[in-house]
């Protein structure tokens, strides 16, 4: 029997990923749409012995080329076809929701509109006559709660139905006389020149009118496409002489004109708006004097609760590791494979699972914060702090919160910015944030140079982090990013208890693509260092003598102008892209100290003066994204051009700004 | 009383009788709800002063003062 090829459809915050949860359970599949950062959501099911493959698209107020989301969608749905669209609705909020749906119409989907919150339309006081909808429409409208599947049978029954026999809107949806004669005269011309085009001719006439980008581009490049787009010209020059404003306007306000007439025939609502419970919690939440701290509260809670519950998880992870290496020592002894296996693969693989429990926790509290509904208000509150420090979204501040504990987290906090230039520009700042894991280097350093001033030495380096970050977000706001306007335009959807079975689902599907890079990218990248540090054969594990050894010494050059020109150092700095805090067992096994930290103190009092430890210190919080973080932003970004960027530039900006240190703090007499 | 968007207060509430401009966050935005003639109400406004939360067609949404300006509200 053959598959059902179903897709979901409809608004951001309408509880589609609920729907698609509730239909596929586990059996779903989480990637990339090919070539793009969007996240491409499949699964499959079962109903009455009918198999269904199941899309779900992302969520879109509209199917114009605005973003890269709306772009996917609507190029899935006319190549691919799929055999039924469920279009899932708001029931509260009708209005724009089927705006929506009335561009899905004109593309020629075959649709099932799915009401869904409908205690929340009650709630509000409105009556919806499904009936009637559908009557109008030409489509079945079926009422269903998504968190708990009531209206799943009469859902599926009518999807069966459709799949079957498709329904006729032919003519269902008006635009007025003076609108609909000159797209249909469009049509005409549209199929006498044209045949390379997959879509509708009358969706094509409409987008040519209203200079959709991409439409037009495809147009362009065919046969006779420039006979077409003269007539477009002529019709645009006088359905604006006759409406007085351009066609772009014009058929929006049509498509709400139709939509204000299926409500009104369709929908019984209160004269006055009741005051909903959302709006009490805002009134609270987002309160010009309660806003800032309840936000800064949040974040706190969020912060605590992923590192503090974590750690015991963590500590129990790297004593796995440790004991899994210490008895693999003990059983292989002193050699080849037990080298490779304990220095090389649990040192680095173990290295990064030790933040697997915190990146499932993270998770765990963003999908919680984002399916409520606090996420929005948190950006709000945010947004004229950082659009006017960094030109970015009030979202981006999250991120960058998170980077503070790790930043691995940080990078994939930016699944939540909606435009991906935001995303990127947010990725690569993060890295500037002091994770938690270069603590380790600062303590071993301003114990050994900074008793004294301990806590201020400390505050500056993680001061000059978000400094760097700011001037390097304006710096490629003004270059890279050129032109970028990260508009704020945000939904603030009402607030919704969140289910359990929706955020486990969130932090699994997420924290599992990390737990998969882990098995091949870093596991590559770790026995690649290892490789390095064993060869040639017969030296000892990272020692001068070693490929990395030669590597420290062949670089240790370009450090001396820092005032750490030493070969260890180099050495260590290198191991530091596996972890930051790695670079502090490196310097104990370079000097042959091993854990023993006052001698480790001592051996670096030899080789370092303050002035040089500041500066080290400085370029270990600046110098390069740790392996994990950079294999996070390849993940995130999808391509290998970012993160080798994103390393790139900041060992130039790591380099230049402990150059400045070093020689600024000599000029002064600190030397 | 004919103003601009930016310039209503907290609960006041208009008619949009035009968005000035061109761009595709206007296009967005109309997309959105924010045709002529549709109803809006300025529900917050940030405790920094920007954005502003307006409701339309039933619904909330978030926009930053400088889009606001080209918005013209017949107030009510």
């Amino acid at each position: 029997m053959e598959k059902i090829k179903i897709a979901l459809a409809g608004n951001p915050n309408v509880g589609k990923s609920t729907l698609f949860n509730q239909l596929t359970g586990m059996k779903q599949h989480v990637g990339n749409w090919p070539g793009k950062t969007v996240e491409k959501k499949e699964g499959s099911f079962k109903y009455k012995g009918n198999e269904f493959d199941v899309i779900d698209l992302p969520g879109n107020y509209s199917l114009t080329a605005y973003s890269v989301e709306e772009i996917v969608s609507r190029d899935y749905i006319v190549n691919e076809n799929p055999d039924v669209i469920v279009n899932i609705v708001d029931a509260g909020n009708l209005e724009r929701n089927l705006y929506l749906t009335v561009q899905m119409i004109e593309l020629g989907a075959n649709l099932v509109l799915a009401l869904n919150m409908n205690k929340f339309a009650d709630e509000k006081g409105f009556n919806i006559d499904t009936d009637k909808l559908s009557e109008l429409l030409g489509i079945p409208v079926i009422k269903i709660e998504a968190v708990d599947k009531t209206g799943f049978n009469k859902l599926m029954k009518n999807v069966l139905e459709v799949s079957k026999s498709p329904n006729d809107v032919s003519g269902r949806i008006e635009y007025g006389h003076e609108i609909s004669e000159h797209v249909e005269q469009l049509e005409e011309i549209i199929n006498k020149n044209i045949s390379t085009i997959n879509a509708p001719s009358s969706w094509t006439a409409l987008k040519l009118l209203e200079e959709d980008k991409e439409v037009v581009k495809k147009i362009e490049e065919s046969q006779n496409g420039q006979k077409v787009l003269s007539e477009v010209k002529k019709i645009q020059k006088h359905l604006n002489d006759v409406f007085g404003d351009d066609v772009d306007t014009t058929v929006t306000d049509a498509r709400y004109g139709f939509i204000a007439g299926l409500i009104q025939e369709s929908v019984q609502k209160p004269k006055i708006d009741k005051v909903t419970r959302s709006d009490l919690i805002d009134r609270v939440v987002t309160n010009k004097y309660l806003g800032l701290p309840i936000f800064l509260f949040i974040m706190w809670l969020t912060f605590e609760i992923t590192f503090t519950v974590g750690a015991p998880f963590q500590d129990l992870i790297d004593a796995g590791f440790s004991g899994l290496g210490g008895v693999i020592s003990a059983y292989l002894g002193d050699g080849f494979l037990s080298s490779l296996l304990v220095d090389g693969v649990i040192g680095g693989v173990g290295g990064v699972a030790v933040f697997i429990p915190m990146i499932f926790l993270l998770f765990l509290m963003l999908s919680i914060l984002e399916d409520s509904g606090y996420m929005a208000r948190a950006a709000f509150v945010m947004d004229k702090v950082m659009h006017k420090l960094v030109g970015l979204h009030g979202k981006s501040f999250i991120p960058m919160i998170l980077g503070f504990g790790c930043c691995v987290p940080g990078i994939m906090a930016t699944r939540t910015l909606e435009n991906e230039k935001d995303r990127f520009l947010t990725m690569l700042i993060v890295p500037f944030m002091s994770c938690s894991a270069r603590l380790p280097v600062y303590a071993l350093f301003v114990a050994a140079f900074f008793s004294a001033y301990q806590g201020w030495v400390l505050f500056s380096i993680y001061l000059l982090g978000i400094v760097v970050a700011i001037l390097v977000a304006s710096l490629f706001k003004k270059t890279l990013f050129k032109g970028m306007s990260s508009p704020f335009v945000m939904e603030l959807p009402p607030y919704r208890r969140p289910t359990v079975k929706g955020a486990l689902i969130h932090m699994w599907e997420r924290g599992y693509l990390f737990i998969r890079k882990m098995g091949t990218v870093i596991l590559a990248f770790s026995i690649l260092i290892w490789i390095l540090s064993s060869l040639p054969v017969g030296v000892e594990y990272a020692s001068q003598g070693s490929i990395t050894g030669h590597l420290g010494t062949v670089i240790a050059p370009v450090f001396a102008p820092l005032g750490f020109g030493d070969w260890q150092s180099s050495v260590a700095l290198i191991f530091g892209f596996f972890a930051k805090e790695v670079v502090v067992s490196t310097f104990g096994s370079l000097y042959s100290v091993g854990d023993d930290g006052g001698a480790l103190s001592a051996a670096l009092q030899g080789t370092f003066t303050p002035l040089t430890a500041y500066g080290f210190m400085v370029f270990v919080l600046l110098y390069i994204p740790c392996l994990a973080t950079f294999t996070a932003i390849r993940r995130e970004t999808n391509s290998w051009k970012w993160p080798l960027f994103s390393a790139g530039f900041s060992l130039v900006i790591a380099w230049v700004a402990a150059f400045i240190i070093y020689h600024g703090g000599l000029l002064l007499g600190f030397g | 009383m004919i103003t601009t968007l930016n310039e209503l207060k907290t609960g006041q509430s208009g008619i949009i009788i035009s968005y000035n401009g061109k761009g595709e966050l206007r296009k967005h935005l109309m997309e959105m709800g924010f045709v002529r003639g549709s109803n809006i109400e300025v529900k917050r406004i940030a405790p920094l002063g920007d954005p502003m939360e307006v409701k339309i067609k039933g619904y909330s949404i978030s926009l930053r003062k400088e889009e606001a300006v080209n918005i013209e509200i017949e107030v009510t």
